[in-house]
């Protein structure tokens, strides 16, 4: 036998008997394939402290990523750890009874995270937490920092500054406004990027309380300014797709974009020279308060069936440190809801700025549990007002009532 | 006499056949009965709840929201059809004649007019949303360019151009396959019968309506109930182009978008609904498998054999 051959077996047997001896291996899977990298250095952060275990990761592209997880939960070939999703996504998942709970005594640093975060982790049928949330996105308004100075232009704050700030691009031949209606989503992002301030705060707490519905004036209003300001779009916004409207933005063919934080990192991997400015949707009166709109991603569980119960545990518990949130916030350019995490990047530090007065992006937060989920009835009523073809108040009816065939406070 | 003792070419043909059976049922039969099934039980995301009977059958057929969703893309797979029948269709019967009497390029044109079939819709789908885009797009510039800006619209974003947009990119993309078709049964026509017929008259129309197409009735039922089939399985061009709601406002949403939306939920609509969804993938199923049935048996009496 050739000497290279017997090293090779040496080593084999070699790692055969001692591999179980020091290192119990859990699966850890997520949708986050460009994170790939990132993700494998906060592994080996996570190895580094516990020797004894190794993870093992695999993401699956992010449009399939739920059906392969549910499929392989289902037959009991799922992962120890996985990403899941928030709200009604997540209940999906959380109802069959896969995920491993996560009371205090299993990590105890949830009691302080932020309670709207722990909300997009809960089962709302057992008030139960299943999952670590691991970022928020925020709605609200982008402008193209650099644009603006040149053109002496300030941040926009109120409606009039808006109207300002893009009759002053349109005269320089700017786009005032990169957005478009085709893509029914961005309808959504529209509605409560763009109208949160309008709506204010009393509205969504009204809402919550069953003493207001998508008919208030406060609602209307917000719509109707939306609408109003269509005037700005691109010519023919209605047929205007979502990547063509970053582009218009990202290339400084368009000088304000209603979008979410998450466009920021976008815009640069597009034009890395942008100088992206970020502001509060605005506001009817100059001292009213400045609102953004924000929702969480998606969080870390474990598997309830999971046979490395203490391994899985304790890298989740990695997962909701501090010291995982400060290396999720630097690498991944993204808000951690974990408290004590800074962000370095000014960006980041910006949007996190904003998040301080926000109130929920409602529709997932609290409407997309059933059918039609209002996320469905914003998307096409409100798209269907911008193209001229409803009003606001027809737009506010129909969401109402949609909502209404199972959300008992709008049944009157 | 017939034998029923296993033979060794009894056993040969069997041998032959179970795997691609076996695959069949496995992935064809199986599937099927099991959707069947999801649609007699209320879901809970992924858990199956109580057996509700024909509850889901009548929610979406009877009530609202479904209702007015299912009806809504029922009557737009309907245009579709109708619209495809005579596009399509009409354009490829004209192009095969053409091809068959080999006018100048016959050969060339041959290959030009299969070559969008061999594109996955994908790649169709978001060419045509690049070329239909009204701030960069090549059609609107196209038009500008020519002085007819007036004309300049956002194809894809208007109730009144979406859908007709979509069948027209459909059109373009498939037109060469029932060509082909087509085609084939026109080289299929005897010499002689068409010969006899250039003696009794010069007119091409009479020869058109007498002659060639009664003898391509059979290829014609053919294309005629994959048509069918086909646009009432639509999918793939209306997602890729009007995203999942049926972009602008439900007036490119068709049955298979909806299906997909209520059993699978959107990543930005809402939740999944096996129970829903099941049952309008099995009613689109009955309707798809009886209607291309008595369509067959209606267009089979028409034809003529040779």
């Amino acid at each position: 036998m050739k000497p290279f051959v017997k090293t090779i077996l040496a080593a084999a047997a070699f790692a055969g008997l001692a591999a179980p001896a020091f290192s119990e291996e859990i699966s850890f899977w997520g949708w986050r394939t460009e994170d790939v990298a990132q993700y494998e250095d906060f592994i080996a952060m996570f190895e580094k402290e516990n020797p004894d275990i190794t993870v093992k990761l695999r993401m699956v592209e992010a449009v399939s990523y739920g059906t392969i997880l549910k499929t392989a939960l289902a037959g009991e070939a799922g992962p120890d750890v996985m990403m899941v999703r928030a709200y009604g996504s997540f209940e999906d998942l959380a109802s069959g009874g896969y995920l491993m709970p996560l009371t205090d005594d299993v990590v105890p640093a949830l009691k302080d995270f932020p309670e709207a975060a722990l909300m997009a982790e809960t089962l709302r049928s057992d008030e139960t937490v299943y999952a670590i949330p691991f970022a928020s996105q925020t709605m609200m308004m982008l402008y193209n920092k650099g644009m603006f100075d040149d053109m002496g232009l300030a941040a926009p704050k109120t409606w009039d500054d808006i109207d300002a700030a893009a009759q002053a691009l349109q005269e320089a031949g700017i786009f005032p406004f990169a957005n478009g209606t085709a893509a029914a989503w961005q309808n959504e992002v529209l509605t409560f990027g763009m109208g949160a301030s309008t709506m204010g705060k009393g509205f969504y707490e009204d809402v919550m309380a069953g003493e207001a519905d998508f008919t208030d004036p406060r609602f209307v209003d917000a719509l109707t300014r939306i609408q109003n300001a269509s005037q700005y779009f691109p010519d023919g916004f209605v047929g205007l797709d979502y990547p063509s409207s970053q582009q218009l933005f990202a290339s400084g063919m368009a000088g304000m974009f209603v979008g979410g934080s998450y466009e920021i990192a976008a815009m640069k991997s597009m034009n890395p020279d942008i100088e992206v400015g970020v502001a509060p949707a605005p506001t009817v009166n100059p001292d009213d308060e400045g609102l953004v709109a924000v929702y969480y991603d998606g969080g870390y569980a474990g598997n309830a069936a999971s046979e490395h119960k203490e391994a899985v545990t304790k890298f989740l518990n990695f997962l909701a440190s501090q010291e995982f949130g400060q290396a999720f916030a630097d690498e991944l350019s993204n808000i951690s809801p974990i408290p004590g995490v800074k962000f370095s990047n000014p960006d980041l530090q910006a949007v996190a700025d904003l998040n301080q007065n926000s109130i929920p992006y409602m529709m997932l937060v609290h409407f997309r549990f059933e059918q039609p989920s209002g996320s469905t009835l914003v998307q096409e009523n409100v798209q269907k007002m911008m193209a001229g073809d409803e009003t606001p108040e027809e737009a506010g009816k129909i969401i109402t009532d949609g909502i209404a065939t199972y959300y008992e406070p709008f049944q009157k | 006499m017939p034998s029923f003792k296993p033979t060794r070419r009894g056993l040969w043909i069997t041998s032959l056949i179970a795997p691609g059976l076996l695959v069949m049922i496995l992935f064809v039969a199986y599937p099927i009965i099991s959707a069947l099934a999801y649609a007699f039980y209320d879901w809970n995301g992924l858990a199956r709840g109580e057996f509700v009977g024909f509850k889901n059958f009548s929610d979406v057929l009877l009530r609202e929201p479904y209702k007015s969703d299912i009806q809504n893309a029922f009557m737009n797979n309907v245009i579709v059809f109708f619209s495809l029948m005579v596009i399509q269709n009409g354009a490829a019967f004209l192009l095969a004649y053409a091809l068959w009497r080999e006018f100048p390029l016959a050969r060339f044109h041959r290959i030009a007019v299969f070559l969008p079939v061999v594109l996955s819709t994908v790649i169709v789908g978001y060419l045509w949303k690049l070329f239909l885009n009204p701030v960069f797009g090549l059609v609107n510039n196209l038009l500008k360019s020519i002085g007819l800006t007036s004309l300049a619209q956002p194809w894809l974003g208007q109730p009144e151009t979406a859908l007709p947009a979509l069948i027209l990119v459909n059109a373009w993309h498939w037109v060469g396959f029932p060509t082909l078709i087509f085609l084939a049964a026109m080289q299929r026509i005897p010499g002689e019968i068409y010969d006899a017929a250039r003696m009794e008259t010069e007119s091409e129309w009479v020869k058109i309506r007498k002659i060639i197409w009664p003898l391509v009735a059979p290829a014609a039922t053919i294309v005629f109930v994959l048509q069918f089939i086909g646009s009432f399985n639509w999918f793939e061009l209306p997602y890729v182009m009007e995203d999942i709601l049926g972009s602008p406002y439900g007036h490119s949403d068709v049955l298979a978008l909806y299906f997909y939306r209520l059993a699978f939920g959107g990543p930005s609509t809402g939740v999944a609904d096996f129970g829903h969804g099941s049952a309008v993938a099995v009613l689109v199923f009955v309707f798809i498998t009886a209607f291309a049935a008595t369509m067959t048996v209606f267009l089979r009496r028409r034809e003529i054999e040779l």
